[in-house]
């Protein structure tokens, strides 16, 4: 962007936005809406002060604005430094197109690796967070409801130690356990099973499970805090009715625990699709992982505004699937962050 | 849900296999460090030998990440903390009408990839340090610190903000009409109120912060830190050294959580002998102020 109107808009937006919140509440005090005392009245110059210029620099300086010139530059085209801001600094789609068809020019042909990679990172991320939302839901239930305080304490214990070994480390795990020469393969050699190694990594098995591995916790966390505030009674009283087990976690739980669930999927699938280490760890020659793509865009083709159309592309659907969650699950955002 | 003892036989089993799918990878990992072979190798147990730790010291650049990681993090804490209380409490202050969307912005880092937060970070310090002739602040740790900050401040707002929900005004207002200013209120009632959820805030954001990957990759610039040197590392080969570090994150994990089980056990036990203490107290006085008067 150009160097004055950067400016512009760096500075000019905290003010446009502060001048906003000055109007506000004025405009409340006036219409007799808002009553007690004001903002610095009520804080105090000093504390005031902190809290405005704390907020501010974090919306702005730290979320708002570094996305906004992220998607700015996905919109420019790669232009040497002296260029910039110059006659050939325009808005242009180049970028998006070659996403699609693989040339900044053409669209004779689709960009079929690319292409590729992003459905199959995304199908495979939803998948996952289906398979853990399976896997994790009877221990979570578990835990929340029919575990006794002992048994609750362990059972945490046993659950966060994996959960700060970082990811790296937990991915590097997966392929100590399924190289060809690692202790499935042995095991499986030895019980005679197969006559020679199978290539788990090559194949994406690794990849896979190294993922659905990875954020496994984060599924059972929430899908735990949700079913832990459900009355007991309340499944006594169905059960007591008679209702079938299944009946009791589809009609009782899990609309109690509906929260709990949108949040866990939310974030295993966002952990999912923009995962960088397990692809970078795990994954074969041949694999397809978008993230590694939009990664090769900044620091391997330093090729920047192309690598900002990758990745608003990835955030545009990361916003798409969560609006969708909560759609499905007719909830608001408050609700799945708790 | 558990009745019949072929339900608790079926549940068993699956608890048996959850874990195994959960430690077994780990344990695998553990023991491989303490074998002998180049290749991290589980079975057959060739020699046991601790050599992998000393190459783990011994290796340089490791060592720097460390050291820079520890760094970031301690800087992370200082920001994150000080920014997720301010972002609670205007939470609770803001305009009913304007909230929501208060909420959506501050609450969406922790909903956006890792590698997008640490991508729209660099582009924009590289940007904006470009134009203000501020280029010594376009810096792999200053950058990795304010990416991380992002989702970190959030997270720690989270912490902070379910215990402000619990915050009795009574308690404000007593202190108010004892004469106390509203600064002297968040001094002395409403930050000792907040300190354990502070004290958690502070201990989530070292570790969100320490075993961060996706951020800190593209924001780190020319600089390392332990997860990107770890990065290369398993990049260019599996050796048994990066067990051994994976030994030791556990290790240190399994310590912190007993030594914050034993302190939350003491804290715990504590609170109980104040509430005792002053019910005694409470009692000793109703019962000394009834005696003269039915006398």
């Amino acid at each position: 962007m150009g160097a004055t109107g950067g400016l512009t808009l760096v500075f000019g937006l905290p003010l446009a936005v502060a001048l906003f919140f000055f109007g506000l509440a004025a405009y409340e005090r006036r219409m007799g809406l808002a009553t007690g005392p004001g903002f610095f009245q009520r804080n105090g110059l000093a504390v005031g002060l902190y809290l405005v210029l704390a907020v501010g620099f974090w919306v702005f300086f730290v979320i708002v604005l570094p996305q906004f010139s992220m998607v700015d530059m996905s919109f420019r085209p790669k232009l040497p430094p002296a260029q910039m801001g110059g006659p050939k600094d325009v808005f242009t789609l180049e970028n998006y197109r070659y996403f699609l068809f693989g040339s900044t020019t053409s669209t004779s042909s689709w960009n079929w690796t690319h292409l590729k990679a992003f459905v199959l990172t995304i199908g495979v991320s939803i998948a996952i967070t289906l398979f853990n939302f399976a896997l994790c839901y009877p221990i979570a239930f578990h835990m929340a409801q029919s575990a006794g305080a002992a048994r609750l304490r362990i059972l945490l214990l046993l659950l966060i130690i994996p959960y700060w070994v970082n990811e790296i480390l937990r991915a590097f795990a997966f392929r100590v356990l399924l190289s060809s020469g690692g202790i499935i393969n042995k095991l499986l050699l030895g019980a005679g099973v197969i006559g020679e190694p199978i290539d788990f990594l090559g194949a994406d098995v690794g990849l896979y499970m190294g993922l659905s591995y990875a954020y496994l916790l984060m599924m059972v966390f929430p899908l735990y805090s949700a079913i832990e505030s459900l009355d007991k009674n309340q499944i006594e009283a169905a059960r007591d009715l008679g209702a079938p087990w299944w009946h009791i976690h589809l009609f009782v739980v899990m609309p109690h625990a509906k929260p709990g669930i949108a949040s866990g999927c939310t974030l295993v699938f966002m952990l999912c699709a923009g995962a960088l280490a397990a692809p970078l760890v795990l994954a074969g020659p041949r694999t397809l992982w978008f993230t590694p793509i939009v990664y090769d865009r900044f620091y391997q083709a330093f090729n920047w505004p192309q690598g900002a159309a990758y990745a608003f592309i990835l955030l545009v659907t990361c916003v798409v699937f969560v609006l969708l969650v909560l759609k499905m699950f007719r909830l608001s955002l408050g609700e799945i962050t708790r | 849900m558990t009745s019949g003892p072929l339900q608790r036989i079926l549940f068993a089993v699956y608890i048996a296999v959850f874990f195994l799918y959960l430690l077994g990878p780990l344990m695998v990992m553990g023991v491989s460090a303490f074998n002998t072979p180049q290749y991290p190798q589980v079975w057959p147990i060739e020699g046991l030998t601790l050599d992998w730790f000393s190459q783990l010291f011994a290796d340089q650049d490791m060592m720097y990440g460390l050291r820079t990681s520890l760094w970031i993090g301690v800087l992370v804490v200082a920001i994150s903390v000080p920014i997720g209380l301010a972002g609670a409490i205007v939470m609770t202050q803001i305009q009913p009408r304007v909230r929501s969307a208060y909420y959506l912005v501050v609450v969406s880092p922790v909903l956006t990839p890792g590698i997008i937060i640490g991508i729209s970070t660099v582009v924009f310090w590289r940007e904006f340090t470009t134009m203000t002739g501020t280029r010594f602040l376009y810096d792999g740790i200053i950058l990795t610190v304010i990416g991380q900050s992002s989702f970190i401040s959030a997270y720690c707002m989270l912490i902070i903000l379910a215990r402000l929900q619990r915050f009795d005004q009574a308690q404000q207002e007593a202190a108010l009409d004892l004469g106390a200013s509203y600064p002297q209120v968040f001094r002395h009632i409403l930050l000792p109120f907040l300190q354990p959820a502070l004290f958690s805030a502070a201990v989530l954001a070292f570790l969100s912060s320490f075993e961060n990957y996706n951020t800190t990759t593209f924001a780190i610039l020319s600089e390392k830190t332990l997860t990107t040197v770890l990065a290369g590392r398993v990049r260019q080969g599996s050796t048994p050294a990066i067990s051994a570090l994976a030994v030791i994150i556990v290790a240190v994990t399994i310590v912190g959580a007993i030594a914050y089980e034993l302190w939350k056990r003491r804290a715990d036990a504590a609170a109980e002998r104040r509430l005792r203490a002053a019910q005694a107290a409470e009692e000793s006085e109703l019962s000394g102020t009834a005696a003269p008067m039915a006398a």
